[in-house]
């Protein structure tokens, strides 16, 4: 079924009963050619382009809740591509560029909103690392400017420039950032998925891995053993469990991140605004809630809750940066767990064991790298080698230091990035 | 319209308020909706997607749609609940999404658009063509998105946090909370009691009932009265607790000044409480919800038993024909008060057969509502009786009961999943699902008075046991209404027309079913894919109903189905008040210098440094340009004496038999061989091989040193110090702690340095008492002070280290000697000119991205013992050609410009990524050298001194061709720091 | 969250930094050759469940703490001071 105005106004006249499952719920097959363990984000999306673009069919998705119910349906929906070392550059701007072909891609409207990002700065010294960012994407040929605070009062009056703790110097804004409807992305890829033949199997939680003389034979799941040629571990924050289960120790450790949503207001809020000094960033969702969040709250977790230090801090940041926003009552907090590295940036990658292969990695940044973690993954699957925008997303970085993408530059401390 | 005799409310209080710009009047102890229910007000607002006209629901905090704008001056509450809003004097309310008027609202046009608007259309549309997204589509949508509007201005109004701590938090004050704060007080406990009503008794406030044979009223009052004298027990009335978190920290808002007609000075309107407690008893009641029948969300249909807390608590009835619709025994009440009041109640309908009237009035049994009138009012329903005919009644007000859901949000705070009870058909709270926390009657599924009173009093004394205080006799336990609570569920009365379960968002039965049509048959699916319980009531009357229809429409039962999960805050809660004293320079701490105000004084601009802030120049007469003055204080350094305030610098004194070696792993090189009284350059590196930071470190002592830290690595260095000794050499005999605020340090830099400084010591000093790189322990004036031989600028320099309490005189001193030496203080600029001149690196370089070989000092990494950091940056990938290596700049063609952060190229290579050969870090204009120069990181750099290389800026469009050089551009034998 | 520091007491999260996994305390010899000195700065086994991490008790008495936690649950059974209790 294609979706389009017509279609909703014809089934609109005809009582809305025409509407059909966005995908199957099939059983499990016995055995698949690729099983991918995770139906988030970027499982879906892997699942996706293995199909669309390698035209493989035999592929599995194993999701042991429901499809996009990971950090793809708890994030603050952020899409930009404004990184500065090489690896996280090009691999950024290639999913910007697939972003922006999503809906027409999927027939599926994810609301992939490009209403541009500012990055605010508040020191002569952040000026200059702004700006070095800058000169990195345009490099790439991505977009970015720098706002003068004249610039800014025009475009964003609501900050506070006059009484807060750290002035504002100027903004980096990246015209092409945005946001999208992040429900939406997984269920995008997941109809898109499964129209092409992709088994998407929920509720089905794999509890190991089948592992003979170093090559990967499939895995054992809630729902009966099942036989794969490749497995792809597409986990996030639960990535360290299901490596163990080959007897791996990853690079990772898991945090909790908090987001929040606030009651819906009309919109004023037009842009993604980042508080650098405050770890504080804020956008307006379509619905009118003020989508914001801040930093991890610095302990290990799997509890995908938080607490209230990290409440009450993002909630400072945002009276310091934009006052006017103080009569916004806080809706709901909610928690991601982020599968952070010691450098800030992702894995994309085979492993020792012969036909097992890991994305992971993400941080708090995955959200946005959902269609070219998917695009670069199903091309290391389908054709082990890595793709072109994701070759320096190596596992063995660590052990050599080649090619570290620490853009934070805060060390081999996980839950620093 | 009031009903006399009835309620608790003030009569002769009466109190103005507008809503819509209509003047009303009520009485003190009304609540906004209850004063406009009792003006007959009965349209309060419109529904987000559908723009449906809407009345109030409830009487409490889950209020979905009488949400209104109050305002204040400059202030604006949007979606403030009426429902919760105490009236007071003045008030001013307005109605929200309706445009032109709440009355006749253009997008009321949605409602006709219903059959396109279905769930989840917005996914199938708004495609084609791409770009419209932005520039059609988005913006028709954000044009029609939002609830109430903020005033898009700060207002200054007052929010505080508060912080409390207690051996037990009882949250709610109804019968079960009561019954428990009275036990866990008599014992002597510390007791929070929080309720989010603004007077004690919850639900006892609002029904006809009898305690110990008294009015229940006049029991709360009584027990009100008692708690008030026990000094351990603290009431906290207006307060909703929001959130449980862990090790029995709970989030609460005390809404302070909506309780006060003016606002006092010094009164916050709201204060975020952060409450500690041992034990915590949830005594939260429970909430009834609707039941889905067509056109269920009229204005004039209510719950049930909101209807009875506007007659029993405000005198007020929400019509003058009255109805009721329940499929359980309570909603009976409901008809009897109403009965008893004196109004006409026209029918009460239970969908149960064996229903039972406790009144004289048509009584439906085993009937159901399938249908309303009366588009800005209710004007008549349609029930279908038991033998299947189907009836109409006129009447202008329904109360609707589902039935009881046990308060069970804050239990779910921590992931718990709340238990489905059959009996009750209902959730109630997972055991132990918050560690010290128990549930206590409603809340707990306890519905009579007389099982919450009990379990009340249970929990108290099972906690004072816990505590370990003094057993109290309890005292017997009060006589109450016992009467068991019976339902036989009725989710959805069916039928065609649209039924509405989430009223806020416009979710219907209709839609729930559609999401399971299109698969969406995870409860989390139907919940984003319909928008379920997202609305800002957060699905608190209408998610069991919801879930219910779900079950049903996937053929699984409710306990399978499952919950979504509720989390904090259990009520939205304003950022004013959870980010209280964050505005403006509240966010964080100010660190000022001793000399801040001779500076301020002397119009120097103070620029954050970290915590810190610190002079960026001295401007003087006749100066229009920041650069003139930096121009200047550079030439005085040069050439006379400058003085600067180092005291942002962090120091650490180490102190101990192994300081030696304890330094000597921290730092890569050696400070064990340094002789006492000398200072050394340091480097130190994390352990995974970058430059952590670097300073100077002067022996004091056989035993003692003096580490000096970067401005911005103090707190990362001492606290890496204290992990090195207390988890890697805790062995080691050494103490260290930070003493960066003790002492005021300044530099005194220039060819007339020593001059200056033997005009104020009390012994003189020269190059033989004190040799570049030394350092001596000095008198001025009789104080102790600590003087090294130290530079930054690449002058023969010191700095000078008094007690901090002599910070601001010493500097007043050493100005004006400087000064008369034809000298003055210089500021930030002067200091990052002067160290771009020698070559020196801050931050700006040492980012946390490079290595000690990248900076060229991997000499400094001694090969002759272990440090931190070592054996990783020997890591292949943090050596080599391959590295960006520091380098000096300076431009050689037409354009002089240089910008930090643009990137370098080779002359003839294209400004793209590929050819991305490095970056420049730190820039300045060098009077000294007369020309623009630079830091930067270029490729394999040391090896490509004197060749040229093209620095790109694509925002400001400057390309400059500079040549490769060293980075010390000035003085590189460094003659001048020993002369 | 609050953790019993053993020379203050229980205090609020807010006084503590963290900084992973208590294997952070048993730093390998310089020559210990680069996969171990891989494995010890970075690979981490991440637990779902019982863990023991370094807690710095910042804003307090400066020691640093091994934290014996639940992740899951954020349960916090024990606190300890590194000093003395090397891995």
């Amino acid at each position: 079924m294609r979706f389009s105005a017509l279609k909703v106004l014809t089934e609109g006249l005809t009582g809305n009963r025409g509407w059909r499952a966005h995908w199957r719920d099939p059983e499990p097959a016995e055995a698949y050619d690729i099983v991918i363990i995770g139906g988030g984000g970027h499982g879906l999306s892997t699942a996706y382009y293995l199909a669309k673009e390698y035209g493989l069919k035999r592929i599995a998705v194993l999701e042991k809740g429901y499809i996009g119910g990971g950090n793809i349906g708890r994030n603050t929906t952020i899409v930009r591509a404004n990184y500065f070392l090489p690896g996280n550059s090009e691999f950024y701007s290639h999913s910007l560029k697939l972003w922006e072909g999503l809906e027409a891609d999927l027939n599926y409207n994810v609301m992939h909103s490009q209403r541009g990002q500012i990055g605010l700065f508040h020191s002569d010294g952040q000026r200059d690392a702004a700006i070095r960012r800058a000169n990195s994407i345009r490099n790439r040929g991505d977009d970015a400017e720098l706002l003068s605070v004249a610039q800014l009062r025009k475009m964003v009056p609501y900050l506070d420039y006059d009484q807060g703790r750290f002035p504002i110097y100027g903004g980096l804004l990246q015209r092409r950032a945005g946001t999208a409807r992040h429900d939406a992305v997984a269920w995008g890829y997941a109809r898109g998925a499964d129209r092409l033949g992709v088994d998407l199997i929920q509720n089905c939680e794999v509890t190991g891995l089948d592992i003979v003389q170093g090559v990967v034979r499939g895995v054992q799941t809630s729902r009966g053993p099942i036989v794969a040629k490749k497995v792809a571990m597409v986990v996030a924050g639960r990535s360290s469990q299901v490596a163990a289960m080959a007897g791996m120790r990853l690079p990772i450790e898991s945090h909790v991140l908090q987001a929040f949503v606030t009651e819906g207001l009309k919109p004023f809020i037009d842009h993604v605004i980042s508080f650098g000094m405050g770890h504080f960033y804020i956008s307006q969702s379509d619905k009118g809630g003020l989508v914001f969040g801040g930093d991890l709250d610095m302990y290990a977790s799997y509890a995908a809750r938080g607490n209230l230090p990290m409440v009450e801090h993002v909630a400072e940041a945002g009276m310091t940066l934009m006052p006017m926003i103080g009569k916004a009552r806080m809706l709901r907090s909610w928690g991601g767990i982020m599968d952070m590295t010691p450098d800030g940036s992702p894995i994309i990658d085979k492993t020792h064991i012969e036909g097992l292969y890991l994305n992971a990695g993400w941080c708090y940044g995955g959200f946005k790298a959902v269609p070219a973690s998917g695009y670069c993954f199903a091309h290391l699957l389908a054709t082990d080698r890595p793709h072109a925008a994701a070759a320096r997303f190596r596992l063995d970085r660590f052990r050599s230091g080649r090619g570290l993408m620490d853009e934070e530059g805060t060390g081999a401390q996980h839950n620093l990035h | 319209m009031r009903v006399a005799g009835k309620g608790l409310i003030d009569r002769s209080r009466v109190l103005k308020f507008t809503f819509g710009g209509q003047s009303f009047e009520g009485f003190a102890g009304d609540t906004l909706a209850s004063a406009l229910l009792a003006n007959g007000q009965r349209l309060i607002g419109r529904s987000f997607k559908y723009h449906r006209p809407r009345g109030i629901v409830t009487a409490g905090s889950e209020e979905p749609n009488a949400l209104v704008t109050l305002e204040r001056g400059l202030a604006r509450e949007p979606n403030s609940r009426a429902t919760m809003q105490p009236l007071f004097d003045g008030l001013v309310a307005r109605p929200q999404n309706a445009w032109p008027s709440l009355k006749f609202d253009v997008l009321a046009v949605n409602d006709v658009l219903a059959p396109f608007l279905s769930a989840g259309f917005y996914y199938k549309t708004f495609m084609w063509p791409r770009k419209f997204w932005e520039w059609v589509y988005e913006p028709a949508i954000r044009q029609a998105a939002g609830l109430g509007a903020l005033s898009e201005r700060y207002d200054h109004e007052l929010y505080e946090k508060a912080y409390a701590h207690c051996d037990v938090l009882i949250i709610g004050a109804g019968p079960a909370g009561l019954m428990a704060a009275l036990t866990a007080g008599r014992a002597g406990l510390d007791v929070i009691l929080a309720d989010e009503h603004d007077q004690l008794g919850g639900r006892l406030l609002s029904e006809i009932e009898h305690i110990d044979g008294m009015p229940a009223v006049s029991w709360v009052q009584a027990a009100a009265a008692e708690l008030a004298g026990l000094a351990n027990v603290r009431i906290m009335v207006s307060t909703t607790v929001t959130g449980a978190y862990d090790q029995g920290v709970f989030g609460a808002l005390e809404r302070v000044g909506p309780r006060v007609d003016v606002m006092l000075e010094g009164v916050p309107r709201e204060t975020f409480w952060r409450i500690y407690t041992k034990g915590a008893i949830l005594c939260a009641g429970a909430s009834e919800r609707q039941i889905a029948f067509a056109n269920n969300d009229r204005p004039g249909i209510m719950t049930a038993a909101a209807m009875r807390s506007y007659l029993n608590r405000f005198g007020v009835s929400p019509g003058q024909r009255v109805a009721i619709f329940g499929n359980n025994a309570d909603a009976h009440r409901t008809a009897r008060d109403f009965a008893e009041a004196g109004v006409e109640v026209v029918a009460m309908i239970d969908s149960r057969a064996e229903a039972q009237t406790l009144g004289d009035y048509p009584l439906y049994t085993g009937a159901v509502v399938t249908g309303t009138r009366g588009r800005l009012g209710l004007k008549s329903i349609d029930i279908r009786q038991a033998c299947g005919s189907v009836k109409t009644i006129d009447c202008d007000a329904l109360g609707v009961s589902g039935g009881w859901n046990p308060s069970v949000h804050l239990t779910c705070h921590m992931n718990g999943r709340p238990v489905w009870n059959p009996v009750l058909a209902s959730f109630t709270p997972q055991s132990g699902a918050i560690p010290g926390l128990v549930a206590a009657g409603a809340a707990a599924g306890e519905m009579s008075t007389q099982g919450a009173l009990a379990q009340g009093q249970a929990e108290a004394l099972v906690l004072v046991k816990a505590l370990g205080k003094r057993r109290v006799k309890p005292s017997p336990l009060p006589v109450a209404d016992a009467t068991p609570y019976e339902i036989t569920p009725v989710w959805d009365v069916g039928g065609r027309a649209r039924a509405w379960l989430d009223f806020q968002n416009d979710v219907t039965v209709k839609d729930i079913k559609q999401a399971v049509q299109e698969n969406f048959r995870s409860v989390e699916h139907m919940k984003r894919y319909t928008t379920q319980g997202m609305a800002t009531d957060q699905g608190k009357s209408s998610n069991i109903a919801a879930l219910a229809v779900l079950a049903d429409a996937t053929g699984r039962g409710i306990p399978e189905t499952g919950t979504t999960t509720f989390r904090p805050p259990y009520v939205p809660v304003a950022l004013a008040a959870l980010g209280a004293g964050g505005y403006g320079k509240g966010f964080a701490p100010e660190r000022l210098l001793t000399s801040d105000r001779i500076s301020r004084d002397r119009g120097a601009p103070m620029v954050e440094a970290g915590l810190w802030y610190r002079p960026s120049y001295f401007p003087q007469d006749g100066e229009t340009h920041w650069r003139q003055a930096c121009d200047r204080e550079v030439q005085m350094v040069r050439s006379a004496v400058g003085i600067c305030d180092v005291s942002t610098l962090g120091k650490i004194d180490i102190q101990g038999p192994d300081a030696a070696a304890f330094l000597d792993l921290l730092y890569t090189n050696s400070f064990a061989s340094l002789k006492q009284g000398r200072v050394r350059y340091g480097l130190m590196l994390r352990e995974d091989g970058h430059v952590m930071d670097d300073g100077t470190c002067a022996r004091i002592g056989a035993d003692h040193y003096l580490m000096t830290t970067t401005t911005a690595a103090a707190g990362q260095v001492m606290r890496h110090m204290d992990f090195v000794h207390q988890g890697l050499r805790p062995n080691f005999d050494v103490s260290f702690t930070s003493v960066t605020e003790h002492w005021a340090q300044f530099a005194v830099a220039g060819p007339e340095a020593r001059a200056l400084l033997n005009g104020v010591l009390d012994r003189k000093i020269s190059d033989k008492t004190l040799p570049y790189m030394g350092y001596k322990s000095v008198q001025l004036g009789g104080i102790a002070a600590r003087l090294f031989r130290i530079s930054f600028s690449g002058e023969h320099a010191y700095e000078l280290a008094v007690p901090a309490r002599y910070g601001e005189s010493l500097f007043q001193l050493l100005l004006e000697r400087a000064e008369a030496l034809g000298g003055g203080a210089y500021g930030l600029e002067a200091l990052n000119v002067l160290r771009i001149e020698k070559g020196f690196i801050t931050h700006a370089e040492i980012h946390g991205r490079t290595t000690a070989f990248d900076i060229g000092l991997e000499r400094m990494v001694s090969e002759a013992k272990d440090c931190i950091g070592k054996t990783m940056a020997a890591r292949p990938g943090l050596i080599g050609p391959e590295r960006d290596q520091l380098v000096g700049l300076r431009p050689v063609g037409e354009v002089k410009q240089i910008i930090p952060g643009a990137h370098l190229f080779a002359p003839e290579a294209e400004a793209v990524s590929e050819n991305d050969e490095g970056y420049v870090t730190s820039m300045c204009y060098s009077p000294t050298v007369g020309s623009v120069i630079a830091q930067a990181f270029l490729r394999d750099g040391r090896n490509r001194h004197g060749q040229h290389i093209k620095m790109v800026e694509h925002l400001s469009g400057v390309t400059t061709l500079c040549e490769v050089c060293s980075p010390v551009f000035f003085d590189p034998e460094g003659e001048r720091l020993r002369g | 969250m609050r953790i019993d520091c053993p020379l203050c007491g229980t205090r609020d999260r807010r006084e503590f930094y963290y900084s992973g996994h208590a294997t952070a305390l048993a730093r390998p010899a310089p020559d210990a050759g680069a996969e171990v000195w891989d494995d010890y700065l970075h690979n981490r086994d991440n637990p779902a469940g019982i863990t023991e991490d370094l807690w710095h008790h910042e804003f307090g008495c400066g020691a640093w703490l091994v934290v014996r936690r639940d992740t899951v649950s954020h349960a916090v059974l024990s606190a300890r001071l590194v000093k003395g209790d090397q891995l």
